[in-house]
């Protein structure tokens, strides 16, 4: 039986899309080896400058302004709640605190009892990024920031301990409006 | 080179310790350039990326870095694992590529074994490498090596056949099964009158190369014909159970067997290891000669990878419909088409 002749646009040549897929994939090499057009500089090959990929340790590339890359610890926000270490979904937070006596607001008022944090590490050998408890956090004690730069020869120097935790502060980027439709969520400001 | 080393008295065990040392050499440097030049580079650049850059100028070194993780790696044989057979399996691959590099034409002096029947003895050590990768499979114990080791030996018997077919048309043509006797009647043949550039059997035989060399690309399974390897189902198939040395013997044997039917296809197809204005049968053709084959591989070579680097892989049915529905039948008529002409001409 004779198929029914197609109308329209005719069907491409048997074969055609293979050719265009060899195509493609030369054009991209010599895009890449050959980036710049016309002139002379077209027969000297410059694949650095020609491929898109960021080359790392030589350039570095800048992380968007809420990339998770550590967590930075505001001390004195923090009150030893435990509540991002309970939070923490892979218990990579180690707090220990103690009460002090510290004196009163106003003149002739109690002496206070504050929670004093004698130690605050955050794990990132454990750490999943996760966030938790970031969000968790009541006192604006704990913020990200888009530093990626602390990996460790050994696995135990992964512990950050609350004066490390302390310098990532410097790294906090300032706060970025939320995207219209989010207005529902809490800003969290870093302190000046 | 052999004859030369020749006209030096040796002893039998002197000229085997240099033909094997040679053959190591004529394997293992086409196969780190290909490495290096198309897997390592062309991909890359392919994808708009460097690729290795650190380890030496430009990369070059980076190959040799591998190698040197690969050997550290720890050596591991699964529980269930059939000791000797998994231990075997990689040398039986490797060496079914470094027996296809003895019969190979270097130059009219230049070869380690001459044989009358070159081009028999070549496809048929070539499939050797089957057997090896089908023993992989199977003493990995391990349901994906199995798998994968099935659809390679599937894959290779399909492909196999279109192979030899398409080789038999230039069988025909040259009258001779004999590798110097192709690149001979290439060299000093003429098409259509003209004898200057000799006759490539690419020419006449030019659906017999497009068999030959898709039917390559499925012997090396290289995508798009790496069913056997499917990472995305089969993790890498019958490799899936090795790792360290073992492993880099099969890296080896893959990018090494791509060596040897480059320099097949070039042997048969593009003139062997003689160029247009080039005397075949001097002496300085010893030297020459290897440098255009090894030129002429990599341009073959270059065909494969492109290939490769191009087209998403095929799905099992496909692959083996493809062998036996298309490239078979078109082989068959390829050679009586040779065979009437060949009586005609």
């Amino acid at each position: 039986m004779p198929r029914p002749r197609r109308s329209g646009p005719r069907a491409p040549w048997y074969g055609k899309g293979m050719l265009l897929g060899l195509k493609v994939t030369a054009v991209e090499f010599l895009r890449t080896v050959f980036p710049h057009r016309g002139g002379l500089k077209i027969l000297k090959p410059n694949p650095t400058a020609g491929a898109v990929t960021v080359q790392y340790p030589r350039e570095k590339e800048s992380p968007t302004p809420r990339a998770r890359g550590v967590i930075a610890l505001h001390e004195g926000n923090c009150t030893a709640c435990m509540l991002c270490a309970r939070s923490c979904p892979d218990w990579c937070i180690y707090i220990e605190g103690h009460k002090e006596q510290a004196p009163p607001r106003r003149p002739g008022g109690k002496p206070r009892q504050v929670n004093a944090l004698d130690r605050f590490d955050i794990d990132y050998a454990l750490c999943m990024y996760c966030g938790i408890c970031v969000e968790v956090c009541p006192f604006e004690a704990l913020f990200w920031t888009p530093e990626y730069e602390y990996s460790e020869p050994r696995i135990a120097d992964l512990l950050h301990d609350k004066s490390r935790l302390g310098e990532w502060m410097e790294t906090v980027p300032p706060f970025e409006a939320y995207e219209p439709g989010s207005e529902m969520k809490v800003p969290k400001v870093p302190p000046t | 080179m052999t004859s030369a080393v020749l006209a030096f008295e040796m002893a039998y065990w002197q000229q085997s310790v240099l033909r094997s040392v040679g053959v190591l050499a004529a394997v293992l440097l086409p196969a780190g350039t290909i490495v290096y030049l198309f897997l390592f580079k062309m991909m890359s650049f392919m994808q708009s990326r460097l690729g290795p850059n650190e380890a030496g100028p430009y990369g070059s070194l980076q190959l040799l870095a591998e190698v040197g993780k690969w050997i550290q790696k720890e050596d591991i044989f699964p529980a269930k694992a059939d000791r000797k057979l998994f231990a075997m399996a990689p040398y039986i691959v490797v060496a079914s590529v470094l027996l296809v590099y003895v019969a190979v034409p270097f130059g009219p002096d230049a070869w380690f074994a001459r044989l009358d029947t070159g081009i028999f003895y070549v496809l048929a050590v070539s499939s050797i490498s089957a057997i090896g990768v089908l023993i992989a499979g199977w003493a990995s114990a391990n349901k994906y090596s199995l798998i994968g080791g099935l659809r390679a030996a599937g894959q290779l018997i399909a492909y196999e056949l279109p192979m030899v077919l398409a080789v038999v048309g230039v069988v025909v043509q040259a009258g001779s099964l004999d590798l110097f006797e192709i690149v001979r009647m290439q060299a000093e043949g003429e098409i259509f009158g003209l004898s200057w550039f000799g006759n490539p059997f690419i020419l006449t035989q030019m659906v017999g190369f497009v068999i030959f060399m898709i039917a390559t690309q499925a012997e090396l399974t290289q995508p798009p014909f790496d069913m056997p390897v499917a990472e995305s189902e089969l993790v890498t198939g019958y490799m899936t159970e090795y790792s360290g040395i073992r492993f880099l013997l099969f890296f080896i044997a893959e990018f090494a067997s791509a060596g040897a039917f480059g320099i097949i296809a070039a042997t048969l197809f593009l003139g062997g290891y003689w160029l247009p204005g080039l005397d075949m049968h001097a002496d300085y053709m010893n030297v020459v000669g290897p440098l255009v084959l090894l030129g002429k591989m990599l341009f073959v070579t270059f065909i494969i990878f492109w290939v490769r680097f191009t087209y998403p892989r095929f799905r099992e049915d496909q692959l083996q419909k493809f062998a036996w529905t298309l490239l078979i039948p078109l082989a068959l008529v390829n050679i009586l088409a040779t065979m009437v002409l060949k009586v005609a001409f």
